[in-house]
């Protein structure tokens, strides 16, 4: 999931409000990191944790959900790690900052908020076992990677859900090292597409008990990758059938498409450029911008040739970078829920 | 015919250039003076709200301790994981410059501070080293350190901004936190405060910030020089109009006669005066520019030194007192050409060429009704008056009132001199003193102003000046004073002073607020260094023994007057009820109240504070040797050791720096006085020669003549010398009893300063002197054909 690399780097090479432009910074302190490497077995649970060495990292979680009442509702909470130097530590000095984002999306709202934090006081971080991310009051923490509890809050929403993988871990690329670029930029990647959600909404009209399932994406390199696209667009899509699918397409001189295939049965199979195509279908303004909000998706090589529609077209996260981020329904080859994320759509 | 009429107006000026002058000149120096003030007092504000939009004080709630005792990181964290939006700040100083360490992150984003980072390196700001943004002039100003400083133009005059983990490590205060911004929008679910963090106070957002409050009384001290030094070039102004108007008398009959309509000329007049008035304006806000150039870095330092209120020691151009000054200036010369201008529009066509005795109907019953009714007015005030204002309106009120009865009190004087003199010569003088006196009485109005401004303003300054002393004395009686940065680096003083001195003294003090006003409390030791040195104002018999017994606490007199708190009353504390006022202390220099209880009683109600401070009692001669043992073996900074003699000179540092504007500003206010007198006599000279020309037609010499008039000059600066001080008096006990208590909130014993007032006298009468000298000289030197010229004029 190439795309979120470069999310992040946006977002942290972007001058934020009121903060620095400094964060580019970044791009000029690179010595010292490591560098994901092939012949690195990933260690469960260690590698649930934080790798301070490396330059970044996330744990990136969506959810597709639904009230009693049968309502569709969306949820994010993503935790980035941005290290300006390949170095843990204590204190106000120690190199690693965090950033969080959470959101919940209903069909007629779309509440978002974000956090920053410094890693060497307390104030946010990732241990391994057993398992806590937190920054602030948000966390996602269990006894075990498999059992998790989510929390965030905002001035207009907080949410509180437990998680319970379906499913094993899916380590993405060769055995979780997973390549970027024709150059060679990788970075370790793997995923728990299955968790089942249950648990609690808090918005302005009130609670809402909601059910659902959530993905959760892990990953963390060092590697800068070249930024000659202007933006992307990432489907995460699970069918009633029980198959996922993942695929993005990098918008550029010539757009590049990547896919990954988890069957019902947990086998994992990967996409090279041109299988995945997605087409946007309408457009809608949010923001000052146009964005596509329905999309035609197609993988014909499994059959699928499906059509989105936005739970909420005004799903866009106002965040220090803003993107658009939200639930997705599907009807076509196949039926489903999915989240979908789309950057670059200029003012 | 417009043009016609005007050159005809305006060749006045060119026959009389020292009217225009005159006019120019008075108007110009009123201006200046009201605009330098102005100007310093729009710098200081623009300071003020620059350094407090840097953290958005008074607009973000606070979570502070009670204390003031700092909150650790731990707390911090602890708020933040409990769902509280906070932002941490560390403040302090360095050397002058006031360093305020923040955290980027978390920093609520409308604070001036997160626009000062707008732009910023943010890893080169958050990674040790660190960088320092400030001003270029504020950087310079700034010790060594390792962090990089980098000049950022948006910033507050005097404040540095640093990330929150360098601010401690410069500060030498690590893990220490000052207080935690609120941010506005918080989100769900928040832990209550009392659960996380019991002993923070949240303080609500204020609106408007404490050195605002303070300084007001400052600014409004300055505005009123500004204004009194005004109406001072006013009355110059006055007199070269009025006497313009009489002498174009005959000059506007004649252009009424031919045929120029009197709309036009009085028309064409208002024109000619704005016009004069835009340049006298003009001159004048570029002398007041000057001026305030040359007095702010006093004030600036006054301001840093009483209140802690960074001003920039640069001035801006700022449109507000621009306009304030043409304003003036315009306003000013409307005000003093009205009435010429109204009875020139009431002026019968035919109306007698010659000039009506200038003035002489002011000094009629109505004007000594007017400024006995000022005179009531002020005493009434003495009474009944509250606030500032009325403090204020008092002044104005003695002032004026003093001013308008200066005339009839000197003519009554004169006349009483009159009918005591023998012989004809000296008759004459005494009438012709008295019938020059509607002429010179603006004149000497002014001198009287600046004089008892100047008698007012030195006696107050000189009465704080002892007492202050005095105070500053008695109260700071320990040798040494250090200040520590935490429990563990006060036990490790502690220790090493074990049986090094004579006594340690805890300073234990915490903020709380009692009866709305903020409060310092302080816990003392019962020891003789208190009984000995500090003086009651008022007390209980035994006053320091029921201290010491914990029956009651000591208050200090800003405490006692704001909040009204007499002997015995009670006085209201966060924990464990009230305790009665025992007795009132003076406490000069300090803005706010305070009160002290027993060590025993402070550590019982507020066992979470813990002395930081001390003071030390020791042979003054071993300062020096502790000094340097507890740097080497407690191994606190220099910083944190501070002896009683550099306290001492601080504080009178200050005081004088208080007090140099002031009396600059008295000296100008004299010198435009001075000027109005000579203004007053060059214009009378021309007019007089009528009454001159007999006299010296019966034999008295030219030279004579001379003498008597500079006698005469002198002889009447120095009855308003002698008129002026009671009325200075008046102000000074205005000043001290009623202006410094509602503007300080201590009264000061008023002390007497003979040789001031008389060295005042001497340099009035020398401002006389200089005055009367050049027309006396030209009296001298004139053509006895202009004396005998007398006798062939109509006139």
């Amino acid at each position: 999931m190439s795309v979120r690399i470069w999310l992040l780097l946006m977002l942290l090479a972007a001058p934020l409000t009121g903060l620095a432009q400094g964060f580019a910074g970044l791009g000029s302190r690179a010595e010292g990191f490591a560098l994901p490497s092939p012949d690195r077995v990933l260690q469960f649970p260690a590698d649930h944790g934080a790798h301070p060495a490396f330059r970044i990292e996330w744990w990136y979680l969506t959810a597709n959900m639904t009230g009693p009442d049968g309502t569709p509702y969306g949820l994010q909470w993503t935790l980035f790690r941005s290290a300006l130097a390949p170095e843990d530590g204590q204190g106000w000095g120690a190199p690693q900052l965090w950033m969080g984002h959470a959101a919940v999306t209903t069909p007629t709202a779309h509440h978002v908020t974000e956090r920053l934090a410094r890693g060497g006081i307390g104030q946010a971080g990732v241990t391994a076992a057993p398992f806590a991310a937190w920054i602030d009051d948000w966390s996602l923490t269990g006894p075990d990677f498999d059992h998790l509890r989510l929390t965030a809050s905002g001035p207009d929403f907080a949410y509180d859900v437990n998680l319970q993988a379906r499913g094993p871990l899916v380590l993405h690329g060769q055995n979780g090292y997973s390549v970027k670029s024709a150059q060679g930029q990788a970075s370790h990647y793997y995923s728990q597409p299955a968790f089942a959600l249950s648990g609690t909404l808090r918005l302005a009209e009130g609670e809402v008990k909601v059910t659902g399932s959530a993905w959760l994406d892990r990953e963390w390199s060092s590697q800068p990758l070249a930024q000659d696209q202007t933006g992307w667009d990432w489907f995460s899509l699970s069918f009633d059938s029980g198959d996922k699918l993942m695929g993005f397409v990098l918008r550029g001189a010539d757009d590049y498409t990547s896919a990954t295939w988890i069957g019902a049965d947990g086998t994992v199979t990967s996409f090279k450029d041109g299988a995945f195509e997605a087409r946007p279908l309408t457009w809608h303004n949010v923001a000052g911008r146009s964005v596509p909000v329905g999309w035609q998706v197609r993988l014909p090589i499994r059959g699928v040739d499906v059509t989105l529609r936005a739970v909420n077209p005004d799903a866009w996260m106002a965040t220090s970078v803003p993107y658009w981020e939200g639930p997705v329904t599907l009807t076509g080859s196949h039926d489903g829920v999915g989240y979908l994320e789309m950057t670059g759509y200029g003012e | 015919m417009t043009a016609a009429l005007l050159s005809a107006l305006l060749s006045h000026w060119w026959r009389n250039p020292v009217q225009l002058f005159t006019l120019l000149a008075g108007l110009s120096l009123g201006t200046a003076l009201w605009t330098g003030v102005q100007a310093i007092n729009a710098e200081a504000r623009a300071s003020y709200d620059d350094a407090a939009r840097t953290l958005d004080e008074g607009q973000l709630a606070q979570l502070a301790t009670a204390s003031g005792a700092p909150i650790s990181e731990q707390t911090y964290v602890a708020l933040r994981r409990a769902g509280w939006l906070v932002s941490p700040v560390i403040e302090g100083r360095l050397g002058s410059v006031r360093i305020i360490g923040i955290d980027p992150l978390t920093l609520p984003r409308d604070t001036g501070a997160a626009r000062m980072m707008t732009g910023a390196d943010l890893s080169g700001f958050l990674i040790p080293p660190g960088q320092i943004l400030a001003q270029a002039e504020t950087l310079n100003r700034l010790p060594d350190t390792d962090a990089a400083r980098i000049a950022t133009p948006g910033a507050a005059p005097g404040v540095a901004i640093t990330d929150i983990g360098v601010a401690q490590l410069l500060l030498n205060r690590v893990g220490q936190i000052d207080r935690l911004m609120v941010t506005p929008e918080q989100p769900l679910g928040q832990r209550p405060l009392a659960d996380v963090a019991p002993d923070l106070l949240l303080t609500a957002a204020q609106g408007s910030t404490d050195v605002a409050r303070l300084t007001d009384s400052f600014h409004l001290n300055l505005t009123a020089f500004g204004l009194l030094s005004f109406v001072v070039g006013l009355f110059i102004v006055h007199g070269a109009i009025g006497l313009a108007f009489e002498q174009r008398r005959p000059m506007l009959r004649s252009l009424r006669a031919l045929g120029a309509p009197l709309n036009r000329l009085i028309a064409l007049m208002v024109l000619e005066l704005a016009g004069l008035a835009l340049i006298a304006g003009g001159v004048g806000i570029a002398l007041g520019y000057a001026m305030a150039a040359a007095l702010l870095p006093d004030v600036a330092a006054t301001l840093r030194g009483l209140y802690g209120a960074e001003v920039a020691g640069q001035l801006v151009l700022r449109p507000v007192w621009v306009i304030s000054g043409l304003a003036m200036a315009l306003g000013g010369t409307a005000a003093a050409a009205a009435g010429s201008l109204w009875s020139l529009a009431r002026m019968p066509l035919l109306a007698s060429a010659l000039p009506q005795a200038w003035g002489a109907a002011r000094t009629g019953r109505a004007q000594v009704t007017f400024a006995l009714v000022l005179l009531g007015l002020a005493g009434a005030l003495t009474q009944w008056g509250q606030g500032l204002l009325a403090g204020f309106v008092l002044l104005g009120a003695l002032l004026i009132g003093g001013a308008l009865l200066l005339p009839p009190i000197l003519r009554a004087v004169l006349h009483w001199a009159e009918a005591r003199a023998r012989g004809p010569l000296a008759q004459w003088f005494w009438a012709d003193t008295r019938q020059q006196l509607p002429g010179l009485s603006l004149a000497l109005m002014a001198l009287l102003l600046a004089m008892a401004a100047n008698v007012g303003v030195s006696t107050m300054v000189s009465s704080f000046r002892l007492t202050f002393v005095a105070f500053l004395d008695q109260r700071l009686a320990s040798e040494l004073y250090v200040t520590t940065a935490n429990p563990a680096e006060a036990d490790r003083v502690l220790n090493s002073l074990e049986g090094t001195v004579d006594a340690v003294l805890p300073l234990l003090s915490m903020r709380q607020s009692v009866a709305g006003q903020p409060v310092e409390l302080y816990g003392a030791r019962d020891h003789a260094t208190y009984r000995d040195n500090w003086h009651l104002l008022q007390a209980v018999p035994d006053a320091w023994d029921a201290l010491a017994r914990g029956e009651g606490v000591l208050i200090n007199e800003q405490l006692f007057r704001r909040a009204g708190l007499g002997l015995g009353a009670p006085v209201p504390l966060a924990q464990g009820g009230a305790l009665p006022v025992l007795g009132i202390y003076g406490d000069y220099g300090n803005p706010i109240g305070q009160i002290v209880l027993t060590e025993a009683e402070f550590r019982a109600r507020y066992p979470e504070v813990t002395a930081l401070r001390f003071g030390l009692r020791l042979d003054p001669g071993r300062v020096p040797d502790l000094r340097a043992k507890l740097q080497a073996d407690a191994g606190l900074p220099a910083s944190g050791i501070v002896d009683q003699a550099a306290i001492k000179a601080l504080s009178l540092d200050v005081f004088e720096r208080t007090f140099l504007v002031t009396s600059a500003l008295n000296m100008l206010t004299l010198a435009v006085a001075g000027f109005a007198i000579l203004m007053g006599l060059l214009t009378l000279a021309a007019m007089r020669l009528p009454q001159m020309a007999p006299v010296w037609a019966l034999g008295v010499t030219r030279r004579h003549l001379a003498l008597l008039d500079l006698g005469r000059a002198l002889l009447l600066a120095a009855l308003t010398g002698v008129l002026a001080l009671p009325l200075g008096l008046a102000l000074a006990w205005a000043l001290l009893a009623i202006v410094n208590v509602e503007a300080f909130g201590w009264r000061l014993p008023m002390s007497l300063f003979w040789m001031d007032y008389l060295r005042l006298g001497v340099f009035a009468l020398l401002a006389a002197a200089v005055a009367a000298a050049w027309p006396a000289w030209r009296l001298s030197r004139m053509k006895p054909a202009r004396l005998l010229g007398v006798f062939r004029h109509e006139r």
